[in-house]
């Protein structure tokens, strides 16, 4: 367990423990979301199973039931990225407003599939679930920011303005 | 209470019940997955909505509780169309791979589907596709198949006390699993495979074996604890396919543990299907007459020749009521008083203040409304997993249960207090308590404010005591270790002491499935039937083993693995002119020190009764025909007795025997016993002692043949011994892979493992398997090399 603890750093435990103290004593598991953000950004931008479980322990979690919330939520990630994550939601309100235009144009301007990452490590392209924007649709994330009422020309501009 | 209808019927129900549970009361049958009356709600295969007039919408009939005057329709075109239509929402992932699914015939699925569902889908895609998983031994998956129910999650999480299987992923992607690459490790694991309503958990070694319709079934009772749990066995073409638990609220509920599911594959293994007789170290097949013919005349001979007091009974305390009254009976009337069924145990100065049977103090069911227990020398999660799962109910709800052991076992609960010590540390632990609740005020039983005087109390021991008497209800309980251990009578007159005082109820979980019955019957040295006191004392395990008698008659016993001194038993049998053997199997070591193998019928094959540690009598009837020649033990004692021409055994069948028992015995035996006292306090040296237990799948000679039980990681990791890092570190063991034990002039060499949950100054030897069979238990003082 000492060993497994070793692997957190001590800013990340240090976040941890603020988010720990938001909730009750018996409810540690309350901080496994923000716990496993601050383990994500810690690395990279992704997540191990080493590193779930080094959540897991430190929160007197079952292992099994850090890695359900770290496969439900499409921010996080299982393997490593480009430094930005670019999440397009292909769902049922952004598909009727041309969400395959979206995508279609960021692989084109981006020269990689969805799923892929740019060779110079920037931009990592995934399809996600509905980001609860459908009121903005198509949309996209762009790391923690969203992106709304998506056009080609607007891509280009929100991402000229990454290139710098 | 409210008043609601469901379909047309009138029916009264407890406010804030579901709709589904007083349906179910009713008789009304609503289709289900993912609801089950042991579990919590989780309403999310939608299966059960039906048409509640004035909702909207149908709704869950698991997640709705009932409001007065509510009018619910289950079968109204409303409620059909919705349950249809979640059926074809169910099939879209789901194969059509019934004829080759193990679940078919018995699928919750597929029944629902002819019941509920249509007869079409709309959908036309490709269907997904999952990996299956490999959970160890004992659970196959079909991944494919399931309907993700999360039943078996949330048994992992709310029943078994350990999260092993879960949900991960979302919505097309989501997946039952384990994630890594890992084995289903709860003792309870099996029972995933009856709460999946698919065909996606199904029994590994039941697989492809039969299909449920070709299958007969057997009512029959656990043969591997002392509670007794309620089983079926399914045979077919007169063989146990498999072993399903029965509903039983008082015992098992609707549980049953991995041991008593999967053991059934031990009965087919090395079994003795022929009388045997050993001529001048030759080995022969002989019919039944010969052999029992030769069993009596050579009692006779021993008898003239030495004394009936050279004859020696040792059985198992999983043998039945009536084999231990029959056993009994034969040697009281040959004129010999030497009958023990307790293999493991070493200290039986107590015997005279004994109970009339051990029991549990509480009813089974009780365990789950405890405020405190105390525990001392148990390892109740493996030794008795249904009474380990009543007591994590109790915990759940707030009991403080607190241990004493010399190994912190991995509990499905946290504990209140834990005190890890040597045991020969148990009883100055115990007296601490004692001396705690003295301070408090409680009067002691005679003679224990003496023997308390000098121990000073830790923080620890108050707490317990504290905890103990503020308890409405609350027990003190002595593991199946502690009837082991060599300072029973002190430890048990401390436990009776600290009971006494805080008004707790004393307990005890005993070795087998039928100790209690195996007192009641009078398979004790000491006492003839119902506890009444032998008129002729004769000798206990250890006595008839230490002073070597000329003949033994062993049944139901493999003495290499359930004597607590192996070798000193086996040097003991060898050495007799005659051993004879009631067994249900044979092995080589038995046919080096046996001169008569009698093939008995295992707990299948055979009526019965089993007397719970509860003081239930269960009786049984056999499920199969025994193998071969071999007989139902009742059977072949009654014509032995005949052969031996004793008077009074003229049986014709089990129930003739048990209800003579039962003629014997009174109502309400006194469960307490007698108080005495101990002398003195013993304290441990500075010596390294054992700590040892039978491990789970060692307790028997069916479990030690199950083949999916010896393939769990519980099983595997029973051949090393293990101690802290102190202690190797004292004895320049840290680094070592093996360790040299020797006790008693023996030695062996086992694998050795660090385990910081050892207590100082231990070491942990498991007992009753291959690599410590030598090893001698009845020693505490140990010593190590490297």
């Amino acid at each position: 367990m000492s060993e497994q603890r070793s692997m957190l750093s001590e800013p990340v435990i240090r976040e941890i423990e603020k988010w720990i103290k938001r909730y009750p004593p018996e409810k540690k598991c309350s901080a496994v979301i923000p716990a496993l953000h601050a383990v994500q950004r810690d690395n990279g931008g992704w997540l191990t199973t080493e590193l779930m479980d080094a959540v897991a322990d430190y929160l007197g979690m079952a292992r099994i039931a850090v890695y359900e919330v770290g496969t439900f939520y499409s921010m996080f990630v299982h393997e490593p990225t480009g430094r930005h994550k670019i999440n397009v939601c292909t769902n049922v309100s952004c598909m009727l407003c041309g969400s395959d235009e979206i995508v279609a144009h960021l692989q084109r301007r981006l020269g990689i599939k969805l799923g892929e990452t740019t060779a110079d490590n920037k931009f990592t392209l995934r399809e996600v679930e509905c980001l609860a924007a459908c009121g903005g649709a198509p949309m996209m994330q762009v790391d923690r920011a969203y992106y709304e009422n998506l056009t080609p020309e607007k891509i280009d501009e929100i991402l000229d303005g990454m290139m710098e | 209470m409210v008043t609601i209808e469901i379909d047309g019927q009138k029916l009264e129900a407890e406010s804030g019940a579901m709709l589904i549970e007083v349906a179910d009361k009713a008789g009304i049958y609503i289709p289900r997955f993912c609801y089950h009356e042991k579990l919590s709600i989780a309403a999310n295969c939608r299966m059960c909505l039906v048409e509640v007039e004035k909702a909207p919408k149908p709704l869950p009939a698991c997640a709705t509780p009932v409001m007065e005057g509510m009018t619910v329709h289950t079968k109204s075109p409303k409620a059909l169309a919705a349950q249809r239509g979640t059926m074809e929402f169910l099939l879209i992932n789901h194969p059509l791979d019934c004829p080759i699914c193990d679940q078919g015939g018995e699928c919750d699925l597929q029944e629902t589907a002819m019941g509920y569902g249509g007869d079409s889908s709309e959908y036309t895609d490709a269907k997904r596709v999952v990996k299956d998983k490999n959970l160890g031994s004992l659970i196959s998956t079909d991944m494919t198949r399931c309907i993700h129910c999360t039943r078996c999650v949330r048994f992992g999480q709310e029943i078994a006390g350990i999260m092993e299987l879960g949900a991960t992923g979302r919505g097309e992607h989501m997946e039952i699993g384990t994630y890594v690459e890992k084995s289903i490790d709860s003792e309870l694991s099996g029972n995933m495979i009856d709460l999946c309503p698919v065909g996606a958990l199904t029994s590994k070694p039941f697989r492809y074996t039969s299909r449920p319709w070709e299958l007969s079934a057997t009512e029959t009772i656990a043969p591997h604890d002392c509670l007794g749990s309620n089983i079926v066995l399914h045979n077919r073409f007169d063989k146990i396919k498999r072993a399903l638990p029965r509903d039983n609220e008082d015992i098992n509920e609707c549980w049953i543990s991995d041991r008593d599911r999967f053991s059934y594959q031990g009965l087919s293994n090395d079994r003795l299907l022929q009388p045997m007789i050993k001529e001048r170290g030759v080995w022969q097949e002989v019919d039944w007459e010969t052999a029992l013919t030769k069993v009596a005349q050579s009692f006779d001979t021993i008898r003239e020749q030495h004394g009936a007091n050279q004859i020696g009974a040792l059985l198992s305390p999983s043998s039945t009521l009536e084999e231990s009254f029959l056993l009994q009976k034969l040697v009281r009337d040959l004129g010999s008083s030497n009958v023990d069924h307790r293999m493991r145990q070493l200290d039986f100065s107590a015997d005279d203040t004994a109970p009339v049977y051990p029991s549990l103090g509480i009813k089974i069911r009780e365990l789950d409304q405890l405020d405190a227990a105390l525990l001392v020398g148990s390892n109740i999660r493996k030794e008795q997993p249904i009474a380990g799962h009543r007591l994590r109910k109790a915990a759940l709800a707030g009991a403080k249960v607190s241990l004493v052991n010399g190994l912190d076992y991995e509990l499905s609960f946290s504990a209140a207090e834990t005190i890890i010590v040597s045991p020969s540390c148990y009883a100055s632990e115990l007296a601490g308590i004692a001396k705690a609740l003295l301070e408090k005020g409680a009067s002691a039983p005679g003679g224990i404010a003496n023997l308390v005087n000098g121990v000073t109390v830790s923080q620890p021991q108050r707490t317990i005591a504290q905890q103990l008497s503020d308890g409405d209800k609350s027990a003190v309980i002595l593991g199946t270790q502690l009837l082991h251990h060599h300072d029973y009578a002190t430890i048990r007159a401390l436990a009776i002491a600290i009971a006494k005082m805080s008004h707790s109820s004393l307990g005890a979980l005993t070795d087998g499935a039928n100790s209690s019955g195996a007192w009641l019957a009078g398979a004790v040295p000491h006492r003839v039937v119902d506890g009444v006191a032998a008129s002729r004392v004769g000798l206990n395990t250890q006595q008839m083993l230490t002073q070597g008698l000329r003949s033994y008659i062993l049944l139901g016993i493999e003495p290499e693995f359930d004597v607590i001194n192996a070798q000193q038993a086996i040097s003991a049998l060898s050495h007799a002119e005659l051993t004879v053997m009631l067994s249900a199997y044979v092995s080589d070591t038995m046919r080096e020190y046996a001169d008569v193998l009698l093939p008995i019928g295992a707990f299948s094959e055979t009526s019965g009764t089993f007397v719970n540690i509860e003081g239930n009598w269960q009786s049984f009837t056999g499920s199969v025909p025994p193998p071969g020649e071999a007989r139902p033990a009742w059977k072949v004692l009654r014509v032995l007795g005949n052969l031996c021409q004793v008077e009074g055994f003229d049986y014709t069948s089990s129930e003739e025997v048990r209800d003579e028992v039962a003629r014997m015995t009174t109502d309400s035996p006194d469960l307490l016993g007698g108080w005495r006292c101990p002398a003195e306090l013993k304290t441990g040296g500075g010596e390294v002692y054992t700590v040892s237990d039978v491990p789970m799948y060692a307790v028997d000679a069916i479990v030690r043949r199950a083949s999916a039980l010896q393939n769990t990681v519980d099983a595997k990791n029973t051949q090393a011994a293990s101690m802290n890092s102190r202690c190797a570190e004292k004895h320049g063991l840290t680094d070592a892979n093996q360790v040299r034990l020797s006790a008693s002039g023996v030695e062996i060499s086992l694998p050795l493992r660090i385990n910081e949950r050892v207590a100082d100054n231990c070491v942990y030897v498991p007992a009753a398997v291959s690599a410590t069979m030598m090893y001698d238990f009845s020693q505490q003082a140990v010593q190590i090399q490297r």
